[in-house]
């Protein structure tokens, strides 16, 4: 087999990534369920480094692991959850949620491998990922998406901060 | 003038609306004034075209009303002859009625409705004779049937008035569906409705002979719900139950010969069904004996008046059917006059007696009315056939031809005589009884006896003087028989068939002295029972010998009718709601209902309410996706 | 070793197939899906959610790269921008739901029942 460099490290993060999330979906206790997440955060990570996406890589990391498993791991710890307190379905849900969830997979990849016959543009143009070039693009044909996002952040502030009070009845 | 032809329908119309819509508003007189001056100007616009007809016959179109495919048809007016005759008999009796209506109604509360509705009437009527095809004659026919529910049902106060108004209705409903049959088979036979291109079709074309018999037979039935004969009659003297001069107008002179019209104005198609002839020939004989012996024996004034005109319908009929078209119109004519004279006179007598109408309580009202017993002996001698009076005329020649028709002609002539007879002694009898002998009726009755007012007694003896001298349109000889000489040229393509006039031969001066001679006779049997004897009809039923009764019962023909039609019918009705409405279509749209209750039902299973129920749906739903689009 | 990862020219789609990222990103995907359904606690949901949009988010870039295309690592930023509001609102709902109901299981959430 002669495999490159950048083949091994695909197959190695996949598996990774492929590995830790199963752990995530039958774990017993939740935190070890987000602890498993994050190891598949930064194993999709290292395959935005691979595909030279080099800001997304570093924004996922931020975003991600960074900030949103950070608040599963808060309210986790807030409603104090763990493997006792874990509800479980019957076992015949289980068995029928695996045959749905495997049945979709492969329908999905069964749909999609047509997918390489679509030409490439050639020449290639691998910087597209570095940070000027995203940052140009994101600042000129994005702009607006851009500052209405900041709109979705406030209203998503907004809400978390009013559904999260206390009613004092 | 004769372009002007469309304002004579046209005024009426008018007339109707101003009443109609001013109602209350107007005064008595300014009612009476349009009602009676719109009448009166018809008619003398319908005057003035026929000093300008010269037995031309002109079609005086006003618009068009509606062209579909094959069929067109036009608010056409045909002016000819016929329709001119006929034209002048609604208008000119018909105002002579609403002159008496305003005397007679004078005190009812409806009295702007009254006349809103005689005006309409008379429209209607005129546009069934002057419509130059067979659809705006049966509007004016449909019309005119409205307008006769509407009147008879005048006092719509009383339930039996109305009832007798829905009879008349739906009598004559039965006999239109069969004038709308034959126009369909006219229509699919000429490909058109209007006068000119049917009759040309006629004479141009040699048909089967059995179309002409259906169409003639079908239109017969029409003429019999509308001119009351066998078996459609039954309506007539209940229509008695409007007022009278709705009787006299309607039910004496103009909607019942509207059936006459339709068959004469049709001479071209039945001169060419011989067997519809017979038929229209034969239950005019029948109905006329039969219905002259019911009124034998009735006590109530109006409905002796009422089967006296059943009776002398059957005589025109009679007279068309054997093909003595002139004779038959003739005999219309004469009608008009005697029998809206008589009919005024019952109505100048009930007024006098407060509203009485059984001649058991009348008697020896010569003294107190002397003008309508005069005028009213004028009508009963036209009717009775004596010269010199209109009525010998007008049914001498009509049985004259009878006589000479072929086959049956002898038997028919026979049975129009005693028929002749019958008339005579029933209508001395109603004279005798009203008129002579003493007062049978209350004290309060004989204070009010007064003879009517002027509005009243004028058009009577307008009428009497007409009824005395009209038969002289008609003497039989080939040369002053005024009548055919006026419509012969009207007759168009059956002008070679129609009888001509009869001639003054010695076989005709027989069966004249034969008539005269019976009813004579007739006459003299009536003065010795009823005069002479001063015999009275019976108080009580039961003292009536029962053949007397069952005829005083009318042979039990509306208890027949009720048996054998009604009460199936209501069966059959109360079967189909039952089963079909109840069970059938109830049960339907029920189900329909509770089928969607159901279905909603079953539906609500899908709404689990469990989350994970609810997540492996969109799972699935998405796999069906895929699995559409990319296999 | 270094120098490879770092090197600003190189683009692994230049030798990975592009259908190797699709097959992995539908199976992440998948895993996903299995994941919403198996489970009942409503984080961990939430959680498989968040690796459903991540798969997506692989399979955008890979196509972006493919295509030389930056838009697509704009949307990803975009998808990325969202999920974090989405993950906030939804974990605040999530509270709520835990006081008034003291469990996160979602079969308790039952009460649209038909």
């Amino acid at each position: 087999m002669n495999l490159t460099i950048t083949e091994v490290l695909f197959f190695v993060l996949s598996a990774i990534a492929l590995i830790s999330g199963a752990c995530v979906i039958f774990s017993r206790n939740p935190v070890y369920s987000v602890l498993y997440l994050i190891v598949t955060f930064f194993a999709i990570a290292g395959h935005y480094i691979l595909l030279n996406a080099q800001f997304l890589a570093v924004v996922h990391i931020i975003v991600y692991a960074g900030a949103i498993m950070v608040l599963f791991l808060f309210v986790i710890m807030m409603l104090n959850l763990n493997k006792e307190t874990e509800p479980h379905k019957p076992a015949w849900i289980k068995i029928a949620a695996v045959v749905a969830g495997g049945t979709l997979m492969l329908t999905l990849v069964g749909a999609l491998k047509g997918a390489d016959t679509i030409a490439l543009k050639q020449p290639n143009d691998t910087q597209i990922g570095l940070v000027t070039r995203l940052g140009h693009v994101l600042f000129t044909d994005f702009i607006v998406p851009f500052e209405i996002s900041s709109v979705l952040f406030l209203a998503a502030m907004v809400g978390a901060v009013m559904l999260g009070k206390k009613n004092i009845t | 003038m004769i372009q002007l032809a469309w304002l004579i329908p046209v005024l009426p119309l008018l007339g109707f609306a101003i009443i109609g819509l001013g109602g209350k508003k107007l005064s008595k007189g300014q009612i009476s004034l349009v009602g009676c001056g719109s009448v009166l100007l018809a008619f003398l616009l319908s005057l003035g075209i026929f000093f300008q007809l010269h037995g031309q016959s002109e079609v005086v179109k006003v618009a068009s009303w509606f062209a579909t495919g094959r069929l067109s048809v036009d608010f056409s007016f045909l002016i000819d002859p016929l329709s001119v005759l006929f034209m002048l008999i609604i208008t000119g009796v018909g105002f002579l009625i609403h002159l008496y209506s305003t005397g007679y109604m004078h005190d009812d509360d409806g009295y702007h409705r009254f006349f809103s509705y005689m005006n309409l009437f008379v429209f209607f009527m005129l546009l069934l004779v002057m419509g130059s095809n067979y659809i705006l004659m049966f509007v004016g026919w449909e019309g005119v049937g409205l307008c006769s529910y509407l009147l008879i049902g005048f006092w719509f106060k009383n339930t039996e008035y109305n009832n007798a108004a829905k009879k008349a209705f739906i009598v004559n409903r039965i006999g239109d569906l069969g004038f709308l049959l034959g126009m369909i088979l006219i229509y699919v036979t000429f490909k058109s409705l209007d006068f000119s291109v049917v009759f040309k079709g006629v004479h141009d074309n040699a048909y089967n002979q059995s179309i002409y018999n259906t169409i003639g037979i079908l239109l017969f039935i029409g003429a019999c719900g509308k001119s009351a004969q066998i078996p459609l009659y039954t309506w007539l003297p209940d229509a008695m139950a409007g007022p009278t001069p709705v009787s006299a107008l309607i039910h004496a002179a103009t909607m019942v010969t509207s059936g006459i019209y339709m068959i004469t104005r049709s001479s071209v198609i039945f001169i060419n069904a011989p067997v519809a002839s017979e038929v229209v020939a034969l239950i005019g004989v029948l109905t006329a004996v039969f219905a002259a012996t019911i009124g034998l024996f009735q006590n109530d004034i109006k409905k002796v008046l009422a089967y006296s005109t059943v009776s002398q319908l059957g005589y025109m009929f009679l007279g068309l059917g054997v093909g003595a078209f002139t004779g038959g119109v003739f005999h219309v004519m004469t009608h008009a006059f005697f029998k809206a004279l008589l009919f005024l006179c019952a109505g100048s007598v009930i007024h006098a007696m407060s509203g009485e109408q059984d001649i058991r309580r009348m008697g020896g009202l010569k003294k107190a009315l002397p003008i309508t017993h005069l005028t009213f002996l004028i009508g009963t001698l036209a009717i009775s056939g004596l010269p010199p009076f209109s009525g010998f005329f007008s049914k001498d020649e009509i049985l004259g031809h009878v006589y000479e028709h072929e086959g049956s002609g002898k038997l028919y002539w026979v049975l129009g005589v005693i028929g002749s007879m019958l008339t005579a002694f029933y209508m001395f009898r109603l004279y005798f009884l009203t008129f002579h002998g003493k007062f049978r009726g209350t004290h309060e009755q004989e204070h009010h006896l007064h003879e009517s007012p002027k509005s009243m007694t004028v058009p009577l003896m307008i009428l009497a003087g007409l009824a005395a001298v009209a038969g002289f349109l008609g003497i039989p000889n080939a040369h002053q028989h005024l009548l055919y000489n006026f419509l012969e040229p009207g007759y168009g393509y059956a002008k070679t068939w129609i009888e001509g006039p009869s001639h003054f031969g010695g076989e005709e001066l027989k069966l004249m002295l034969i008539a005269i001679a019976s009813a004579g006779a007739a006459i003299y049997l009536a003065f010795m029972i009823y005069r002479k004897n001063n015999v009275l009809p019976k108080e009580k039923e039961e003292d009536m010998p029962k053949i007397q009764r069952v005829i005083f019962h009318k042979y039990y023909v509306d208890e027949f009718y009720d048996a054998v039609i009604r009460k199936p019918l209501d069966w059959l009705s109360e079967m189909f709601y039952k089963f079909f409405e109840l069970k059938f279509i109830d049960g339907i749209v029920n189900g329909i209902g509770s089928g969607v209750k159901w279905m909603g039902s079953m539906a609500r299973y899908v709404q689990t309410g469990s989350i994970g129920f609810y997540l492996f749906a969109m799972s699935l739903a998405v796999m069906l996706i895929f699995m559409i689009k990319f296999f | 070793m270094s120098t490879m990862l770092l090197d600003a020219g190189h683009s692994a789609i230049q030798v990975i197939p592009i259908s190797w990222y699709v097959t992995f990103s539908a199976v992440l995907f998948g895993m996903g899906v299995l994941g919403v359904l198996y489970r009942r606690n409503a984080i961990i949901i939430l959680m498989c959610i968040e690796m459903m949009l991540n798969a997506v988010n692989l399979l955008l870039v890979a196509f972006s790269a493919q295509h030389s295309d930056p838009r697509a690592q704009v949307f990803v930023f975009f998808v990325m921008a969202v999920a974090a509001a989405e993950v906030a609102v939804g974990l605040a709902i999530l509270m709520i739901i835990y006081r008034n109901t003291k469990t996160t299981d979602i079969d308790a959430l039952n009460k649209l029942k038909g």
